[in-house]
């Protein structure tokens, strides 16, 4: 129940169960560890956060009566559903091995975050042109682990294609600066 | 049956156009089952924006494209790399790698590309014939049928998906309230908006399915490395002998057949079909042994059931209107977006979209047939290009193409925002498949619901009443209760065979 299950028991027999744990497991290895219990809870936590805020939001709107139904009736269904799987999960899911523990290379995902902001920021600002430069050269250089050459060689000729497809062919009306 | 629009499907199809848009899919999906890292989900995720602005038999048929092709691609590194490109070509691992240590991997290519082909004509064919007749039978379904069959996709495809049952319910109902957001249609009521004037035209899907398929894989790529890439072993002659054909022949059958009917129940598809044929060939082998040291049915077994399943599991999106699987929520949502409602009506009201999907197929498979044959060289030096490359030009696609679709940088930074949610979901063990499965189905489940709720006046057991209504809800509550079920049997390892099968039909319709 733990691991992404790929053999809905019914339909594989045990041996070709067995194959493809294996399988997973030797591919499981190149992921990070998994996270443990607080994180279960963390994670079940912010689901029930959500379904309480949602329920009462919800009924603030008005529930109505069922010959008249009002705006918050569905979605108060449904952050009931939530609030009661939440609960369940809660209590039940401490021991799922699901979660993944966030390592040193997370913050290379906070990297590429930052660039994906600064790119949306900037892009009405100084047009798309910079901005595609600099997020190209980073993930290439520093979250890829390329040379520093063929990032260099690469972004700019990869924001050249962008800007030869994107505004001369298509002609779409992107933020430019030339 | 009367064949003119099949005939004039063919017409469609037969444009210039959409035979460039066939190829273009086809090729797409075969580079991406090739490459590591993103899935066709995802890929139909990042390209919705270029749908936006051709015809929508045009768009339909190269997300299709797409979507099968994949399946072919991702054989490729399974056979050559070890490492299944799909997660439907994981079992192909097994014998396809066996084969190619054994100097053979042109033979697994090419009986994979065989079964793949022969899985997905036959599959195109009971869809041709299968699907207008379930469109006909669901014309006269009323809202309470369709509330129920929207529930009982939502819930299947996050029963039956990879991970945790419990959080992937509760991710599709996080999707069912975004669905809210915006004005109520029934009273005019804001919902959710927080006086948000953007909010207030609802989320659209196109951010939502590029932030949580496309930009959260990218996310969750940098992290996890692909450490161990062998070298791509050497590809040899691709044409299979006779002696391998023979020996495939049955296992291509079976394939297909086993692909073409689990593909079409809602949350089956392609991965469960491929298992299930694999089982199947190994139990019914003289020598069960040489399955895992590179028996040919191995290969063909599941490949051909992949393919099978894949092109089959659009019958309920066309003919019912509910998406068997999150990528085919993509392409209910692709259709939307055209102004289009798949469902029932579509047959009568678009024919060409309809047939012209349908047939685009055919020529679909040919094209891939030629691709995985004489040209496989060419997909087989792609493995060469590293992941690190092609992510930031991905990434850049999918902010600037986000940004197209309405000239406004607030839908970069949504898709920025769902990207986030996507990548942190992946980290804590929810699917992010189910949430927008249940996004686009959202809407009319809830209105369906409504409308119902009006007719019954007001009193739900009114859905329970009807026959189909509550036949479907029915399952529903079985498919809800089944772990529970479970539980409660006590039943050691299930031995034999035809009980296995029964299993698999007692959770769907």
């Amino acid at each position: 129940m733990s691991q992404p299950d790929p053999t809905p028991s019914g339909v594989a027999d045990a041996g070709l169960q067995e194959e493809v744990e294996r399988l997973h497991a030797e591919m499981e290895e190149a992921r990070p560890p998994h996270a443990g219990p607080i994180s279960q809870a963390a994670a079940a936590l912010v689901a029930l956060v959500v379904g309480v805020l949602a329920a009462t939001g919800s009924y603030a709107l008005g529930l109505g009566r069922l010959t008249q139904p009002g705006p918050g009736l569905w979605p108060f269904a449904i952050s009931v559903v939530i609030v009661v799987l939440s609960v369940v999960l809660l209590v039940t899911g401490r021991r799922l091995e699901d979660t993944e523990r966030f390592s040193k290379s997370s913050l290379l995902t906070a990297v590429a975050l930052v660039t994906l902001v600064a790119l949306a920021a900037l892009l009405p600002v100084i047009g798309f042109e910079i901005p595609s430069l600099l997020l190209t050269f980073v993930w290439l250089r520093w979250l890829g682990k390329e040379s520093w050459r063929s990032s260099i060689v690469i972004s700019i000729g990869a924001v050249a294609a962008f800007y030869v497809i994107f505004v001369l062919l298509l002609q779409i009306p992107l933020p430019r600066l030339i | 049956m009367d064949i003119s629009p099949i005939l004039n499907g063919f017409g469609v199809v037969l444009e210039p156009t959409n035979l460039l848009y066939c190829l273009v899919g086809v090729i797409i999906g075969m580079l991406i089952g090739v490459l590591p890292g993103l899935g066709p989900g995802a890929t139909i995720a990042i390209l919705l924006p270029i749908t936006y602005g051709i015809d929508p038999v045009s768009a339909i048929i190269m997300l299709a494209g797409i979507f099968y092709g994949a399946q072919y691609g991702g054989t490729i590194t399974s056979v050559l790399l070890r490492l299944p490109g799909e997660a439907s070509s994981v079992v192909t691992v097994f014998d396809g790698f066996a084969l190619a240590r054994q100097g053979r991997a042109g033979t697994a290519l090419g009986i994979a590309a065989i079964g793949s082909f022969v899985g997905g004509t036959v599959s195109i064919i009971g869809l041709t014939v299968l699907a207008p007749v379930v469109a006909g039978f669901a014309l006269d379904f009323g809202p309470p049928e369709y509330a129920a069959l929207g529930i009982l996709g939502v819930l299947l495809v996050s029963a039956i998906g990879n991970g945790n049952r419990l959080k992937a319910v509760i991710a599709a109902c996080v999707g069912l309230l975004i669905a809210t957001v915006g004005r109520d249609t029934f009273t005019g009521a804001e919902r959710f908006t927080f006086d948000s004037l953007n909010l207030a035209e609802g989320i659209d899907f196109i951010p939502i399915a590029m932030g949580l398929f496309g930009l959260s894989e990218i996310l969750y790529n940098i992290e996890e490395r692909h450490n161990q890439v062998h070298s791509p072993a050497k590809v040899g002659n691709v044409w299979p002998s006779r002696k391998d054909l023979g020996q495939a022949k049955g296992a291509i059958g079976r394939g297909s057949l086993i692909g073409f009917l689990l593909g079409v129940l809602p949350g089956g598809g392609a991965v469960l079909s491929s298992l299930a044929a694999y089982a199947v060939e190994k139990r019914r082998a003289k020598q069960p042994e040489r399955f895992g040291r590179g028996a040919v049915e191995g290969v063909a077994a599941p490949e051909t059931a992949n393919n099978a399943a894949a092109t089959s599991s659009f019958i309920p999106l066309l003919t019912l209107g509910i998406p068997a699987n999150a990528t085919m929520a993509l392409i209910f949502g692709a259709l939307l977006i055209q102004g289009i409602q798949p469902g029932p009506q579509l047959v009568t009201e678009h024919p060409d979209v309809f047939w012209g999907v349908i047939n685009s197929m055919y020529i679909g498979n040919i094209l891939l047939l030629i691709m995985s044959i004489p040209m496989v060289g060419v997909f087989v030096r792609i493995l060469r290009v590293r992941p690190a490359i092609l992510a930031p030009i991905t990434v850049l696609i999918t902010l600037l193409g986000a940004y197209t679709v309405r000239n406004q940088v607030y839908d970069i930074f949504l898709v920025i925002g769902f990207g986030v949610l996507g990548y942190l979901m992946k980290k804590f063990g929810f699917e992010p498949g189910p949430l927008v499965l249940a996004f686009v189905l959202g809407s009319m489940i809830e209105s369906s619901a409504r409308q119902s709720l009006l007719i019954f006046g007001g009193d739900p057991a009114g859905f329970l009443t009807r026959p189909i209504s509550g036949t479907v809800l029915a399952v529903v509550v079985i498919v809800a209760a089944w772990p529970l079920i479970r539980k409660a049997l006590p039943r050691k390892k299930p031995a034999a065979v035809p009980g296995d099968s029964d299993r698999v039909e007692e959770k769907t319709p």
